[in-house]
């Protein structure tokens, strides 16, 4: 009989390991929670650096897991396991049980609900909104004030819920400075008319063909960039939004009207994962994420012998780098399975 | 001999070697938060006092830190220490405590008196 791996999360990493596994032979379960795969690449619109459309990268991972050795289970929340010997049992929330020779953990990430940035009016303010609803306004092509009207000033947050110690996450979520600068694009070819502006702390563009696109942003779309964390954001008698930020490279408080304001929300590890691991003794680094055994060598791997992890549930990645690291694990479960599990 | 007017003026280059960091360094003993600043300038975007003065929380911190004393003396005196800047600091940098420091250290280290 063929091993039985049973992953976790249908999402790109769960996709991709699932049917790399498969090919290699392996019986392979997918477990999704939610009733449809793909996780958040099904509410994004268009993919940095290239603007390629997360539609194709999504009819790429339905093939990968259009295989027979692959039985989908979606619907269904894993609630814990437990593992006797090099047996695994998985059970779900409607009492099944699953018995499998390895788990992978592809669990990913929950986006920052930014209502907990109460001083940036999320919730609060009707034209605040996050990167994920903008990308939602993307997919259905309207992108449009809640009077309907267009935006002619439109400002990005970066850092909401990142690099910030007042909401418990230090770390950078690292994907939203070149999503931003991508949304910043697709807004200005929307409304040539607009004027774009992005608030950061530091543009951290280290991906390939990044820095490219944060130079097409200012050379074909004269988006503005002004260093400073906005402190807070407001209401005026006009009803615009105001934002207040130090322009730090001139040293002076800065105060700008703006008709919308799209919150860069960070990544945090998923929350029905921290349960998970919170039951199962999986241990979680400071950043809550899945501790990796080794940062060089065992990205893949954690403190449970024979249990895996793919994707965003280890740290904040993009889509590339998600895809790279489930083919990865799915090199560490074969060898896994066929060196004597050890 | 023909005076022609010329005078020198003083190079406005941040003279770190030349420059007394021992106040930052008195501030950094008892309050090292100070290390973990950003410069992201969220202090200075809640702070009252930088709305209608020249006072900046976040320039004060990079002063102290390059030995710019002469402009943090007189800078500092603005602050109504109200805290409004700590409950923004994205890394928990102690800000009114960074104030309290700097003006005992000019006291101490200069006799200074605000």
């Amino acid at each position: 009989m063929n091993p039985h791996v049973i992953v976790i999360g249908g999402g790109t990493a769960g996709m991709e390991a699932a049917g790399r596994l498969a090919r290699a032979g392996m019986s392979v379960t997918l477990i999704e929670k939610g009733k449809d795969l793909g996780g958040h690449l099904r509410d994004w619109y268009h993919l940095f650096p290239d603007r390629r459309s997360s539609d194709e990268v999504l009819e790429y991972l339905k093939g990968q897991i259009s295989h027979q050795n692959i039985r989908l289970l979606t619907g269904q929340q894993v609630t814990g396991f437990i593992h006797k010997g090099n047996e695994f049992t998985v059970s779900t929330g409607n009492g099944d049980t699953i018995n499998g020779d390895a788990l992978l953990l592809a669990t990913g990430f929950d986006l920052f609900k930014s209502e907990r940035k109460e001083e940036y009016g999320y919730g609060i303010y009707e034209n605040v909104i996050t990167s994920a609803d903008l990308e939602a306004m993307f997919r259905k092509k309207e992108v449009k004030l809640v009077s309907g009207k267009k935006p002619e000033r439109i400002g990005f947050l970066h850092c909401v819920g990142s690099r910030d110690e007042k909401v418990g996450n230090i770390y950078c979520s690292k994907l939203c400075c070149v999503t931003a600068v991508k949304q910043a694009i697709e807004v200005k070819k929307i409304f040539p008319a607009s004027k774009v502006f992005c608030f950061y702390m530091d543009m951290r563009m280290g991906g390939a063909l990044y820095e490219e696109l944060y130079k097409e942003a200012q050379e074909k779309y004269s988006v503005g960039f002004i260093r400073g964390k906005v402190s807070e954001v407001a209401v005026n008698i006009n009803n615009r939004l105001v934002a207040k930020v130090e322009d730090t490279l001139v040293g002076r408080p800065l105060k700008m009207e703006l008709d919308m304001l799209v919150l860069m929300a960070g990544m945090e590890m998923s929350e029905d994962a921290v349960r998970l691991a919170k039951e199962t003794n999986l241990q979680m680094g400071e950043n809550r994420f899945f501790k990796p055994a080794d940062h060089h060598f065992g990205t893949n791997m954690g403190n449970v012998n024979g249990v895996f992890y793919a994707g965003a549930c280890t740290a904040p990645l993009n889509i590339t780098e998600t895809i790279s690291h489930a083919r990865s694990a799915v090199t560490e479960i074969v060898n896994y399975l066929n060196t004597g599990r050890k | 001999m023909e005076k022609f007017g010329f005078s020198l003026t003083k190079a406005r280059v941040i003279d770190y070697d030349a420059n007394d960091r021992s106040i930052v360094s008195y501030i950094l003993e008892r309050e090292p938060s100070l290390n973990l600043c950003i410069e992201c300038g969220c202090c200075s975007a809640a702070c009252t006092t930088g709305n209608f003065t020249g006072f900046s929380l976040r320039e004060i911190h990079i002063l102290l830190k390059r030995g710019e004393n002469d402009l943090v003396r007189q800078k500092i005196r603005k602050c109504m220490l109200c805290g409004k800047c700590i409950l923004v600091c994205p890394r928990g940098v102690n800000t009114r405590n960074v104030v309290f420091l700097a003006k005992q250290a000019f006291t101490k280290n200069e006799g200074y008196e605000f």
